[in-house]
């Protein structure tokens, strides 16, 4: 009896130890004094260190503002504790340390690239939470920012890709955060002011309302020491209250946009999914066979291989902390582009009603896992996937589980979950491209 | 997507990716540079097969994948006038089958095997590879080597492929006005050196080609004795070179494989400009200088210094680029500089800008030209210098975090002709140029009587704006 029990549990701990063995990497976890997450996996091999802060301060945290979050966030590095924007880079550059920044819809980030020699890595550091901590939002960077913030969205203009994704957003959106353009409009980047963006940060960028990633040559103990140093120049502060909530669709909608390209720009899409949803699983699986796998989807066979229509076909599901999109995306040549969205529309339809075939769901599952130790080959990937998992409350055996989870879901799971939550009669149409009609 | 990737002309690619191995060996003493050097050298392992294959396998054991390549000695500079785009339109029928493996298989054996899979065309080479998990190589092997010989280039296949490639063609470059300019202007600063071909091809090629002409391409240039594979990743060199026997040894060679010919460059006797005329919001200029590479230059350091002086002008926020155009005066939105010197064949040394709101193109053209000038009267400060040295230093380790980098690099350097030995000795080559030679170079060789200069007029995108009056030039 005993000897049994010790087997069976020795069979269970085979198979955890072969899940690790396989690719994922461990993450450690722990929440710092002040109360900032952590999340750090060791990655001893190559003499560098990657850190990731995200704060909950992406555009959706806008309000009556767009173009805050990413003004406040592109602000940090152009100057800080009476340091010129010229100083800092010179700082950062002369010891080889990449400072990056950036904005999406959920997530407002900071990241560092140093390398682990003692002296390299300390000053790189040091410089890095001066930035964070004690930023001077200069008025004349300030409206230089401001202006070649206008500049971008001169540009987007004359990117026909460019305008549909946002006229998508706002079409999909309306009123909701997420259908605010990240960059703001012409009127609101003009209005904003200095203290628009030092109240927005000093709101936003503080510990419980962050997280941070480390993965790199470093190890417990140092990284927990890291940790508090960086803990230690942020405020405590609060977590940002939830988002609204995201509101389906109630009809079709067609938005056509004209422009004088070659090709026709064709966005077709719905409210997707949330990071964690219930569905995630069904509705990405379903996504592979349908357009997310590249050459071997559905799409892209009808429209690119069958057809030759487009260079690129895809679909997929963008998750956020509320519903994010479910967007399908192609371009062809102005006089296709009936033709390309009818056949986007029968083999979106079609797939809705019926799902993936059998033969499908085994080829995406072995795919998906085949291809799982690509996922998380080096470093940048591995702090990606970290802060995605550590922003989105996703559970730390996240990628270890993955791959089970997958090969746990059935025809039938995914065809109920595209039923239930795809109406293809009540799509969002957007193209860009020909005459006014 | 299958796609292109021109290394040739992303200076930064390649300077980034020339990334030596490493494991820590200790400091050097007395360091000449702001930052310690990490040196740390992994060997690559060189096999050659009988048919002429050659083999370069490099271990990086941190995850359990592969990165598969195979680089093909053709591109878009080995074309012709009328037949341009070729060797691309090749690359996207290697993925419509051979007799083993018809159309549609070879994806869905990749998928099946979770590998990511694509290839590249540039204008000195092709190269077409896997990324897999290390315990499935063979699989990338099968697939791979069967296609270097026996693909079918089924006529219907073509007929919708080549549809394929003009959208992507349309999408690439014809929408987008910047990448117009590019390419226009490469057409216009090369009279006849084959880097004036777009890797795409010219739209009224691709109207023209017809499946022969890929036969024709495939059969002269396809062919184990004009290839390199290139292994990097938890694998066991020994292991890999059996299996490239298995499956790459019984591929015949092609008996003789003509060398392109050199179409080399006339000499240019003067300044070249142009102008494009495309929808678009923002004007952009674009200047190149001719100027040497790594094959043709009399002073083997002269590229080096480029590469630096480009560093200088366009390496990170703290170059001069930033400093003093788009901070300091305010006058761009948006400033480059970039040099090759790792073609096949001489490039040139570009510099491009975008005017801030309220400024204007000239005054970016003018202020670009003036950061040449002020190149040839001072020698760069010894913060500068150090500064890009760092970058160089740290970036030798950041690069090795790159399956993918790793081999771009072997296999861009065999492929080009200069071997791939050469990695190992690009960042002392750059860590000992001077401010004197950084000045040198750039008087011989940034001078106008080699430069072109193209400039993007935009026309109206709203189609009720009458469109800009046209412009007459004496």
């Amino acid at each position: 009896m005993l000897k049994k029990i010790v087997l069976a549990q020795l069979a269970l701990w085979l198979v955890v130890f072969a899940s690790f063995a396989q690719a994922a990497p461990k993450i450690e976890h722990w929440t710092t004094a002040n109360g900032l997450r952590v999340y750090y996996v060791p990655a001893p091999e190559l003499p560098m260190l990657d850190l990731r802060l995200v704060f909950d301060a992406g555009s959706a945290r806008d309000g009556a503002k767009p173009g805050l979050a990413m003004l406040t966030n592109s602000m940090l590095d152009k100057g800080a504790t009476g340091l010129s924007e010229d100083q800092l880079a010179e700082q950062f550059e002369a010891i080889g340390a990449i400072f990056s920044s950036s904005t999406s819809k959920d997530m407002a980030t900071l990241g560092l690239r140093t390398i682990t020699l003692e002296q390299e890595q300390k000053a790189a550091l040091d410089l890095w939470l001066k930035v964070i901590a004690k930023p001077d939002f200069p008025q004349k960077d300030f409206e230089r920012v401001q202006k070649l913030t206008l500049v971008g969205l001169q540009a987007e203009k004359q990117d026909p890709a460019s305008l549909g994704g946002k006229a998508f957003y706002q079409a999909l959106y309306g009123d909701h955060p997420y259908g605010q353009p990240e960059n703001g409009t012409e009127e609101t980047i003009q209005a904003l002011k200095v203290d628009d963006l030092k109240a927005f940060y000093q709101q936003h960028y503080v510990a419980k309302n962050g997280l941070l990633a480390i993965v790199g040559a470093v190890d417990r103990t140092q990284a927990e020491a890291l940790a508090e140093q960086v803990a230690g120049v942020l405020p405590v502060g609060e977590a940002a209250a939830p988002l609204p909530e995201v509101k389906a669709l109630t009809a079709a909608k067609t938005v056509k946009i004209p422009y004088p390209s070659a090709q026709a720009h064709i966005l077709v899409g719905q409210i997707g999914n949330k990071r964690g949803d219930d569905d995630y699983f069904t509705l990405y699986m379903g996504n592979q066979v349908l357009g997310g796998s590249g050459f071997t989807s559905r799409l892209m066979k009808a429209v690119r291989n069958d057809r030759g229509l487009s260079y690129s076909v895809y679909s997929y599901f963008g998750p956020l902390a509320q519903l994010g999109v479910f967007e399908i995306g192609l371009q062809t040549k102005l006089e296709q582009a009936d033709e390309a969205l009818k056949v986007v529309q029968d083999v979106l339809g079609k797939f809705q009603q019926e799902g993936p075939s059998v033969e499908e769901l085994e080829a995406s599952k072995k795919d998906i896992t085949g291809g799982f130790p690509l996922r998380t080959a080096n470093n940048s990937q591995i702090v990606d996937y970290v802060g995605v998992i550590g922003f989105y409350h996703l559970p730390l055996d996240y990628l270890d589980t993955f791959t089970g989870k997958v090969n746990a879901l059935t025809r039938e799971q995914i065809t109920e979950a595209f039923a239930r939550r795809v109406q293809p009669d009540k799509m969002v149409t957007v193209i860009v491209g020909g005459d006014e009609k | 997507m299958r796609r292109i990737l021109p290394f040739a002309r992303q200076n930064r690619n390649i300077k980034t990716i020339l990334a030596v191995s490493v494991i820590f060996s200790g400091f050097f003493t007395a360091p000449a540079h702001a930052i310690e050097r990490v040196k740390v050298e992994v060997p690559v392992h060189e096999y050659k097969l009988d048919n002429g294959l050659k083999v370069l396998v490099k271990q990086d054991k941190r995850a359990p994948i592969a990165v598969v390549q195979l680089w093909y000695k053709v591109g878009s500079s080995y074309e012709h006038n009328g037949s341009t785009g070729l060797s691309h339109v090749v690359e996207h029928m290697m993925f419509k089958g051979t007799q083993k493996y018809p159309t549609g298989e070879f994806n869905r054996i990749i998928a099946e095997n979770g590998a990511e899979d694509n290839a590249f065309t540039g204008q000195d080479y092709t190269a077409y590879y896997q990324v897999i998990a290390a315990d499935r190589l063979e699989v990338a092997f099968e697939l791979e080597s069967d296609r270097v010989r026996n693909l079918t280039l089924p006529p219907a296949e073509f007929k919708k492929e080549i549809e394929v490639v003009k959208e992507e063609r349309r999408w690439r470059t014809e929408d987008k006005p910047t990448a117009l300019t590019r390419e226009q202007f490469e057409a216009v600063a090369f009279l006849n050196s084959p880097y004036k071909n777009p890797v795409i091809g010219w739209m009224a090629d691709l109207d023209a080609m017809q499946v022969e002409d890929l036969r024709a391409w495939y059969e002269r240039w396809y062919a184990p004795n004009n290839a390199t594979l290139v292994v990097v990743g938890d694998v066991d060199p020994d292991n890999v070179h059996e299996l490239a026997k298995k499956y790459y040894g019984p591929l015949k060679p092609t008996e003789t494989i003509p060398p392109p010919k050199p179409q080399t460059e006339v000499e240019q006797k003067g300044l070249r400009t142009l102008k494009v005329k495309a929808p678009a919001e923002l004007p952009y200029v674009l200047m190149g200088y001719k100027v040497p590479g790594m094959v043709n230059a009399k002073e083997k350091w002269e590229p080096y210094a480029l590469e630096v002086l480009a560093g200088i002008l366009d390496g990170g926020n703290s170059s001069r680029l930033s400093k003093e155009l788009i901070r300091g005066k305010e006058i761009a939105s948006s400033a480059s500089a970039w040099y090759s010197g790792f073609g096949r064949l001489p490039d040139l040394f570009s510099l491009s800008g975008m005017p801030t709101k309220g400024e204007k193109l000239e005054t970016v053209k003018v202020a670009l030209l003036e950061q040449v000038e002020k190149l040839k009267n001072e020698p760069v400060t010894a913060a500068e210098l150090a500064r890009v040295k760092a970058q160089v230093i740290a970036g030798e380790i950041y690069e090795r975090d790159s399956q993918q980098n790793q081999a771009n690099v072997l296999g861009s350097l065999e492929t080009v002709g200069l071997g791939y030995k050469l990695a190992d000795e690009y960042v002392d080559n750059i860590l000992a140029i001077t401010p004197e030679q950084i000045q040198a170079v750039a008087k011989k060789y940034l001078i106008e009587d080699t430069l072109t200069i193209a400039e993007l007029d935009p026309q109206p995108i709203d189609p009720n704006k009458p469109k800009n009056a046209p412009s007459f030039v004496r």
